[in-house]
């Protein structure tokens, strides 16, 4: 068989694969749904410039292949047909730019509205922590962190004392509602990633790092670990639980805050001296 | 005869370069290339077995020793990559691999194939073989030095191969090695095997600059005559633009490297803040994990075009001979490989999209990041109009080369999709990165690579590889590799994170269970497809079929030599004289197809280009 017909074949398998493929995206549940856009116009784009190319690759294996009795033309420069394909491709890549730089823009710009996360991450799993009546998070610090303070809140921080405190890896959210996810870490890397948001941040022990989004499909989502971060990564699993208003804010009343977690603790430890003074 | 002379005085009187370049003391001759500037270098001939063949100064030979020993890793690094196909196609078959084990093998998969494999074999192996016999030189201007980079790299890999067998293992770090976990309990080899590693690359980098000051000095001072830069082999070009890179790039490597190593053993903070570790905080404070990564990148980004430009050069000059046809566009074939050394500097943070740098970077680097395509398509143009109307011939050479247009281009249009900041965002970590950067600088590169074993083994051992082993090897390479990276693509869109050691209980990647099984598969038997190219290469050196001089008809010097292989001291009596540049394909007037680089103008008279 012809060599030319072999990668004539696999052009069109690529093709083929890709129109046909059960493997693809899962449905968007975020407000990003710009970043698939801006994919399948660089599909578009970039897909076609990969079939021109070997398609007339293929073209020219068939239509000048070796004989004997030819010469192939003597032509070492084309000024024109140069300037023409180097505007071409300019125009093309900065068309691919211009979208991916103005959603870039979105992505980067906070709405006001939306309500703050702090999503603390350790190897191997996440717990979260929510603003409360206050609207504000309290600060942190990762020396603080102990049984008692879980997520290391500056005990001297008047925000920090009615915020609500997750210590699970699942948290809910209210739908189309924009958050605001801030990433802090403990000890390595990680990232914070759930497919259907498309969005994603590392977090990186020593800063705090945010991405926003806002969830439009209520349901479960998987969450995922997606920088690399020693033996336990691919364990390193959470959960969310995309909900309506009324669902979300029963859910929010039963979660425990800061202060009523110190009072808890202090009860204890009160019994404890008590039953020691017995 | 007459008629002959007075054809070339008109031709001089039209050559600007004869007029403005014509001193009184110059003869008239359009033969005429100006007398060499420095005398000929002293080169030390080896006798005995040990000089000749081990502890050798011949940059051939040194070229071979590159060549075998990066394939020796090589091999090792395929083997890895087989056990993590098994890991990920059939969790738990194979019943030893632990987590730990499996993260083992990525990295020192990842590092062996970049670094030891591809940055060697390029640099190293090609680089030494060809850059003194394409530039007309009788050997490196400093072959001492070039042996002592050779057993520099030997040592690093034997360095890097002692990390298997001590305490602990070898680093599981990802072969990017992000501190912190690089150097903390939870990840493999997080003691002695990155204390190697880190040491393996300091010895790598500082062997790397001694071939790489070799190669820059001699491209640019032993030039023969008549050898202008705008006359070298694009080959030379990329292999010296990359060592430009290199020079630049792996210092960054190596401090990231050093001071790592300081985090690790004297407790320093370079890339350490404070770290709360089971319960515990650690006496580190202060340091900045992102600092790496810009050091890593830095060093990162150049190292992709280390490895591209040498293999854009080397498949210029392959798709060049093969169709009978100049390269299209040479000046721009050259500047493209300039551009984008020079733009490579300033991309590396599109690895760092996601990393927790300040977003607004992503402005600038996803900017420059599309630019740099646009001297990359000019190549990818300029290839296929060198095919264009040429004479192609169908051989295994010319196979790979069109094995990696595809997959070049494949893989550049993947990059399109990365570099773009936005599209990034959802892509970035999962398995497309991998199907990407495999597709465009695993498979394209081994594609040129085979592409030059085919076509320079005549010239290294005197006989032609075997055309038909060499067809089954090209067809179950491409079509396999390209069957493995393809489809991965599909399984980063539906967000299936790389590094993962385990994956499918997730609901929504059950479905990719079935083509993880078809990849691994495929994976197997392209390794394997490998071994045909040791068999054809040892079958061949026993009973192949007598190359002779210049088999492929090319005009660039390394097929000039009087002997073949060439011996030590490359040119015999007297260096070659260069008149041309080396793509006088099919000249019109001309008999033969080719003009070597060393035909008179006055040899082939009459002809379209006389002198180019």
């Amino acid at each position: 068989m012809h060599a030319g017909i072999i990668f004539f074949l696999v052009i069109l398998g690529s093709v083929l694969f890709h129109i046909f493929t059960p493997w693809y995206w899962t449905d968007v549940a975020s407000n990003w749904g710009g970043m698939d856009d801006t994919i399948t116009l660089t599909f578009w784009v970039g897909g076609g410039v990969f079939v021109a190319v070997c398609l007339f690759m293929v073209y020219c294996v068939f239509k000048f292949s070796y004989k004997e009795d030819r010469k192939a033309e003597y032509k070492p420069e084309d000024k024109k047909l140069e300037r023409i394909l180097t505007w071409a491709t300019t125009l093309g890549v900065a068309a691919l730019l211009a979208p991916g730089l103005i959603i870039w823009n979105q992505f980067i710009s906070v709405p006001k509205n939306a309500i703050e996360i702090d999503v603390m991450a350790w190897q191997w799993g996440w717990q979260y922590r929510l603003p409360g009546e206050d609207g504000k998070l309290g600060t942190t610090q990762v020396t603080n962190i102990n049984d008692n303070n879980p997520f290391g809140i500056n005990l001297d921080d008047p925000y920090g004392k009615d915020d609500v405190m997750i210590q699970t890896d699942v948290i809910n959210l209210e739908n189309n509602r924009p958050v605001k996810i801030l990433l802090r870490s403990v000890d390595v890397l990680h990232n914070w990633y759930v497919p259907q948001f498309r969005a994603k941040m590392d977090a990186v022990p020593g800063i705090v790092t945010y991405y926003w989004f806002e969830p439009n499909k209520t349901g479960e989502y998987e969450v995922l670990c997606a920088e690399y971060c020693g033996v336990g990564h691919y364990a390193m699993r959470g959960g969310v639980l995309v909900q309506d208003n009324q669902d979300y804010e029963n859910w929010l009343q039963e979660q425990e805050t800061f202060s009523e977690l110190m009072a808890k603790q202090k009860l204890l430890e009160t019994g404890e001296t008590k039953l020691a003074k017995k | 005869m007459s008629e002959d002379l007075n054809n070339n005085k008109t031709i001089q009187a039209q050559s600007s370069e004869t007029i403005s370049g014509g001193g009184s003391g110059i003869s008239p001759d359009i033969d005429y290339v100006r007398p060499a500037e420095i005398p000929e270098q002293d080169l030390y001939h080896g006798h005995s077995f040990i000089t000749k063949w081990v502890f050798c100064q011949d940059a051939k030979v040194i070229g071979i020793q590159y060549f075998l020993l990066a394939t020796f890793t090589g091999i090792i690094g395929l083997i890895l990559s087989w056990l993590m196909r098994l890991q990920l196609g059939f969790p738990g078959l194979a019943g030893f691999m632990t987590a730990e084990h499996y993260y083992q093998f990525v990295t020192m998969h990842g590092m062996i194939m970049v670094v030891y494999f591809l940055t060697a074999l390029f640099l190293g192996g090609f680089g030494n073989y060809l850059i003194p016999l394409m530039v007309g030189a009788r050997d490196m201007v400093f072959p001492y030095l070039n042996m002592v980079s050779f057993w520099s790299f030997f040592v690093a890999v034997g360095v890097l191969l002692a990390s298997f067998f001590v305490p602990g293992g070898p680093t599981g770090a990802g072969w990017t090695l992000y501190p912190p976990q690089t150097i903390l309990e939870g990840t493999p080899g997080h003691g002695m095997g990155i204390l190697l590693m880190c040491i393996s690359l300091i010895l790598f980098v500082a062997g790397f600059t001694m071939g790489g000051l070799n190669y820059l000095i001699t491209v640019l001072q032993a030039r023969t005559r008549g050898m202008t830069l705008m006359r070298m082999p694009l080959t030379v070009w990329g292999i010296f633009t990359a060592t430009v890179l290199a020079m630049l790039a792996f210092p960054a490597l190596l401090v990231g490297a050093l001071m790592m190593t300081l985090d690790n053993i004297l407790g320093t903070s370079f890339f350490m803040p404070t770290i709360l570790k089971a319960g515990e905080v650690l006496e580190y404070g202060g340091g900045s994990p992102i600092l790496f990564q810009h050091l890593f990148w830095f060093f990162g980004h150049p190292e992709v075009y280390i490895v591209a430009l040498p293999a854009f050069g080397i498949i210029s000059d392959l798709i060049s001979v093969h169709s009978r046809k100049n390269i299209f566009g040479y000046r721009m074939m050259v500047w493209a490989i300039v551009g984008i050394g020079a733009l490579s500097f300033f991309v590396w943070a599109h690895h760092m999209y996601v990393s927790g740098m300040n977003p607004w970077f992503g402005f600038f680097f996803a900017t420059t990041t599309l630019i740099i395509a646009v001297p990359t398509a000019m190549k990818v143009y300029n290839w296929i109009l060198t095919l264009w109307r040429g004479n192609i011939r169908m051989n295994v050479v010319m196979l790979w080369c069109l094995g990696f247009i595809v997959t070049f281009v494949n893989g550049g249009i993947t990059g399109i999709f990365l570099g773009n900041v936005t599209v990034d965002v959802p892509l970035s970590d999962t398995y497309f990165v991998i199907a990407h950067f495999h597709m465009v600088m695993g498979i394209a590169p081994l594609m040129v690579i085979m592409g030059a074993v085919y076509h320079w083994f005549p010239l290294v051992s005197g006989k032609f590889l075997d055309e038909k082993l060499g067809k089954w090897h090209f067809w179950l390479t491409f079509l396999g590799a390209y069957s493995i990276y393809f489809p991965m693509h599909y399984l980063g869109f539906i967000g299936v994170p790389r590094r993962y050691f385990e994956m499918y209980d997730s609901p929504y990647m059950t479905s990719a269970v079935g083509m993880n099984e078809f990849i691994s598969l495929a994976a197997f038997i392209v390794g394997a497809a490998q071994f045909i190219l040791i068999y054809n290469i040892v079958k061949t050196l026993k009973i192949g079929k007598p190359a002779g001089h210049n088999p492929w008809k090319a005009n660039s010097l390394e097929w000039l030599t009087p002997t073949v292989p060439p011996e030590h001291g490359n040119w015999g009596e007297r260096l070659p004289v260069v008149h041309r540049w080396p793509y006088d394909f099919s000249v019109p007037g001309v008999k033969e197809d080719f003009v070597t680089q060393t035909t008179a103008p006055s040899e082939i008279a009459g002809s379209k280009v006389e002198k180019t």
